[in-house]
């Protein structure tokens, strides 16, 4: 059964002075239930030790692999070989800043995006030690932890074209983080208060609404539903905006 | 050289070290955390399961209280734990996740009304009350004796780690990812600060302080089949340990998992075996009811994985290109059945197997999964030998698992201890004043240099790193994995004195520039070689059975000689540890007994000793 697998791999070191931009390729057997997660840790181990790609759980729950695989952002570790051609190519991901090789630094992008969205409940409750806790319905939690279960890997901002057209658009991951606290009754903030941050070209009316972020984010995270759902919300808060002044 | 400055530096950004944080930047304390990936991808955030406290609100969590969670605690640990740390567990925990529903954690809520569980395959029925409504709700786990584990759906620990993520941006607390500590600054008495190498650059910085929490998670890495992150190998263990006054406190304590996948190891739940998912041998036939005839598959962990390993030394294993495994089978329980309760399986069958469990077969195989194994602390969290060094989490030995942990007790130790040993930091923080030493610091960069220099110059040798890796990995899968004997260990210390003059001699073949993996991987290779010598020798001198420390020679706990923990040093100089040990527990709640499964025999301790310790509560 065993096939020939071909890898082109984007290749540059930023950090070493004569590094430049290049592909190269690599031949490696293909082993039965073989992912890309196997196949890179073993070119590296065997090949070439230089070689630079981020991997962490290997399971498909932290989102540290997402790379372009024959040109579409996806998670190495959960993709298998069988799945695809015989000749694979690997790219980093694009919008975010290249460390090296395949991997990108999206770690800075999603700090700083926590900052942007606040990401964090507001509320003027103070937490006391020898209280009950306050009572939620079980469905209003499962809501919250749907929106909740983005894995930060950084496919739907490098798939939107807002994001690559200029730097400051916040992004689907971004704009999903602001709607799982929209849905938290914890969070005492108001629509003026979301409005201060995302209703701006930035933000949602930045988005033109193609949704290559849904189409790959493989957490299959409704973020057609949120975009619409802060749009309208966000349209109306404009208007009420418009009639105070 | 760049020198950053903080009151508390925290080496890792996992529940554990970011709990920690928290509590001292609550109180104005200046906080660094590090962590070799952004924080949220700390191996918390794997947990699905949940976590234990005894908030008693779902039907079948009725009756539970903080006494019944130590209980079990203690029990689970097969003794092996201290008393004094499992109690001020389980009395913090209900509080600290009502505090994490306060920051923000979706917990799941008690739904009142009619509903249906399954047990062993079995349909129960069960009626949760109007009164309870919306309050934090439970599920069951094994070795609990009632339903206690809080979860938010299949992503507990992704969850909280979100929350306590959320609360470290909000209260303004430096995370800095991808930096990886390599060495501690110390002389001998006290603790600075740390060596840091970026991962970005490849550049060594300096992280000074008045105060270092380790708190860097397990080190399954070493094992060749592990459930863990690749990030879990034993960085934090291994700088402690360098400074050679850290003991590592029974580094012989490493749990098992009957079933991870072949070949990437991921973790497929207990739950099939639950719901009566049983396991096949080369030639399709089961085994488990030939060894357990009562339990078979649902025998606890470490007795699954025990006979596991057997029947394939028996020569009864599948041959695949990843080495030997054997067969789940969940095909019988149906399409419903698997599209619904075992969602999860499915998804892991299909994204990394290529497999369909209502058809075919899932390989799989025993799997390390837990370090109770760790850095020693007391009960406040201080290191043993460092003064200004503390500890939480999984990479702690507090000691509340003793030798064995039971589910959903970790990723809540990960906040209780954090919680309990902040609080503890900010005490020694208050009117602490330190001196940084320059000679200190300067010596412990120029030491770093030198060996980044002498590996990319291969100046003492050209070992390949994966190679003795490798070789480590294997030792310990052959010597110190489920099953443990006098010939076996002594073998494997053999090979690994060997593997350790290797890893000494390891040069790079890459030229090490920038955020180059193989030179983190062999800064670390004698420090990851070193603590499975530990493993090793510590188990070899056990001569007894205890929670997950199985020994075929010697089938009995032996309560008479073995109420101790092992502390592992590692003088500068040597070539082997050297075994210190000490008493289990100051003080018993609950005098040594029977655990309730996994029957073996016990050689009892001597009862007046025990009684003289005995406390009331
Ligand atoms: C598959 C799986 C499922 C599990 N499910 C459950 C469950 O359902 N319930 C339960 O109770 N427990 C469970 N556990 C166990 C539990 O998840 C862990 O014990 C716990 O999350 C450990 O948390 P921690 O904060 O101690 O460490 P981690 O979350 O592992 O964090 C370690 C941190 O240290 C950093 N780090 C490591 N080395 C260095 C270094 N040298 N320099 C700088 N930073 C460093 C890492 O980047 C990371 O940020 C599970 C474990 C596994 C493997
Ligand atoms: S729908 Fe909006 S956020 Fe999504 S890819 Fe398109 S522009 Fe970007
Ligand atoms: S929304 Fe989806 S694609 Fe975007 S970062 Fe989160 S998990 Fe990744
Ligand atoms: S390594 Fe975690 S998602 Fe791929």
């Amino acid at each position: 059964m065993s096939r020939k697998l071909e890898f082109d791999i984007f290749r540059y070191n930023p950090q070493e002075k004569s590094s430049v931009p290049h592909m190269q390729t690599f031949v490696l057997d293909e082993t039965e239930n073989m992912t890309l997660f196997i196949a890179l840790n073993r070119l590296r181990e065997e090949q070439d030790p230089g070689l630079i790609f981020d991997f962490c759980c290997r399971a498909g729950i932290c989102g540290a692999c997402a790379m372009v695989v024959n040109g579409r952002p996806g998670l190495a570790c959960q993709t298998k070989t069988i799945d695809l051609p015989t000749r694979i190519t690997l790219l980093p991901l694009p919008v975010f800043k290249l460390i090296g090789d395949l991997s990108v630094d999206t770690g800075v992008w999603f700090r700083d995006m926590y900052q942007t969205t606040e990401s964090w409940v507001h509320t003027h409750k103070v937490f006391e030690d020898s209280a009950i806790e306050e009572r939620m319905e079980n469905d209003v939690a499962e809501q919250i932890y749907e929106l909740e279960r983005c894995i930060e890997c950084g496919c739907c901002v490098s798939a939107c074209g807002t994001a690559r057209l200029r730097d400051d658009f916040i992004g689907a991951a971004a704009l999903n983080r602001i709607a799982r606290f929209v849905v938290d009754p914890r969070d005492q903030r108001t629509d003026r208060d979301y409005f201060e941050i995302i209703g701006n070209d930035e933000g949602i009316f930045g988005c033109m609404g193609l949704l290559g972020c849904e189409d790959v984010c493989p957490k299959n995270l409704p973020l057609q539903n949120q975009l619409g759902f802060l749009r309208r919300k966000m349209g109306i808060t404009a208007i009420k905006e418009i009639f105070r002044k | 050289m760049q020198t950053y400055y903080s009151d508390l530096l925290v080496i890792g950004a996992g529940l554990a070290g970011e709990r920690v944080a928290v509590e001292a930047a609550q109180e104005g304390f200046d906080v660094i955390c590090l962590s070799i990936v952004p924080a949220r991808r700390s191996h918390s955030s794997a947990a699905q399961g949940g976590m234990q406290a005894a908030l008693g609100n779902c039907v079948k969590g009725e009756g539970d209280s903080v006494d019944v969670h130590f209980g079990d605690t203690v029990r689970g640990s097969d003794w092996g734990c201290d008393q004094e740390v499992a109690r001020l567990f389980a009395d913090a925990a209900p509080i600290e996740m009502r505090r994490l529903a306060h920051w923000g954690v979706p917990w799941n809520r008690v739904v009142p009304g009619k509903s249906f569980y399954f047990k062993g395959g079995e349909k129960f029925d069960k009626e949760e009350k109007e009164e309870k409504r919306g309050l934090i709700t439970a599920r069951s786990f094994g070795g609990t004796a009632k339903w206690r584990t809080c979860y938010t759906s299949d992503g507990t620990g992704h969850a909280v780690m979100c929350t306590m993520d959320n609360r470290c941006a909000q209260l303004g607390i430096t995370v800095l990812d991808r930096k990886e500590a390599i060495s501690l600054i110390h002389d001998g008495d006290t603790c600075t600060g740390a060596v840091v190498r970026c991962l970005r650059t490849g550049e060594l910085e300096v992280y000074l302080s008045k105060s270092t929490a380790i708190c860097t998670g397990g080190f399954g890495r070493i094992y060749k089949a592990t459930t863990n992150a690749v990030i879990c190998d034993g960085g934090g263990h291994i700088i402690a340990h360098d400074t050679g006054v850290v003991p590592i406190g029974n580094p012989e304590a490493i749990q098992f998992h009957p079933t991870g996948i072949v070949p990437t190891d991921i973790l497929v739940t207990e739950g099939c075996r639950g719901d009566g998912g049983t396991l096949l041998d080369v030639n399709e036939e089961r085994f488990m009811n030939i060894y357990e005839p009562e339990k078979a598959e649902l025998a606890s962990r470490d007795v699954v994985s025990r006979w596991m390993t057997h029947h394939m030394r028996e020569g009864k294993g599948v041959k695949s290109a990843y080495g030997e495994h054997l067969w789940l089978d969940i095909r019988h329980l149906g399409d419903k059945h698997i599209s619904t309760k075992l969602r999860e399986v499915d998804e892991i069958c299909k994204n990394f197997l290529n497999v369909d469990p209502r058809t075919q077969l899932i390989p799989v195989r025993p799997t390390q999964h837990y370090t109770m194994a760790g850095v020693r602390t007391n009960k406040d969290g201080a290191v043993y030998g460092l003064k200004g060094l503390f500890s939480a989490g999984e990479a702690a030995c507090w000691d509340m698992h003793g030798f064995n942990r039971l589910g959903g007790n970790s990723l809540a130790e990960t906040v209780v201890a954090g919680g309990i040993i902040g609080v503890k930091i900010v005490e020694f923080l208050k009117g602490y004043e330190t001196q940084f030493k320059t000679d200190v610091i300067a010596d412990a960069v120029r030491k770093q240099e030198e060996r980044m220099h002498n590996l990319a110059h291969k100046t003492n040798g050209t070992e390949n790193v994966y190679r003795v890796r490798e070789e480590l990995q294997e030792a310990l899968m052959q010597g110190c994995f489920v099953f443990r004997s006098d010939p076996g260990l002594k073998t494997c210390i053999e090979t690994l004195k060997g593997t350790l003059e290797k890893a000494r001699k390891v040069g790079l073949v890459s030229n090490g520039v920038g955020a180059n993996h193989e030179m983190a991987a062999a800064l670390k290779i004698v420090g990851q070689v070193k603590l499975g010598l530990c493993i090793a020798q510590a188990a070899l001198v056990r001569t007894e059975s205890r929670g997950s420390h199985n020994r075929e020679d010697f089938t009995e706990r032996n309560d008479r000689d073995w109420l101790k923990r092992t502390l592992a040093y590692w003088p500068e100089g040597n070539d082997m540890p050297e075994l210190k040990y000490e008493e289990v527990t100051p003080v018993y709640e609950i005098p040594p007994g029977d655990r309730g499964y996994g029957a073996g025999k016990i050689i009892e301790a001597d009862k007046a000793e025990i009684e003289a310790k005995m406390i009331k509560r």
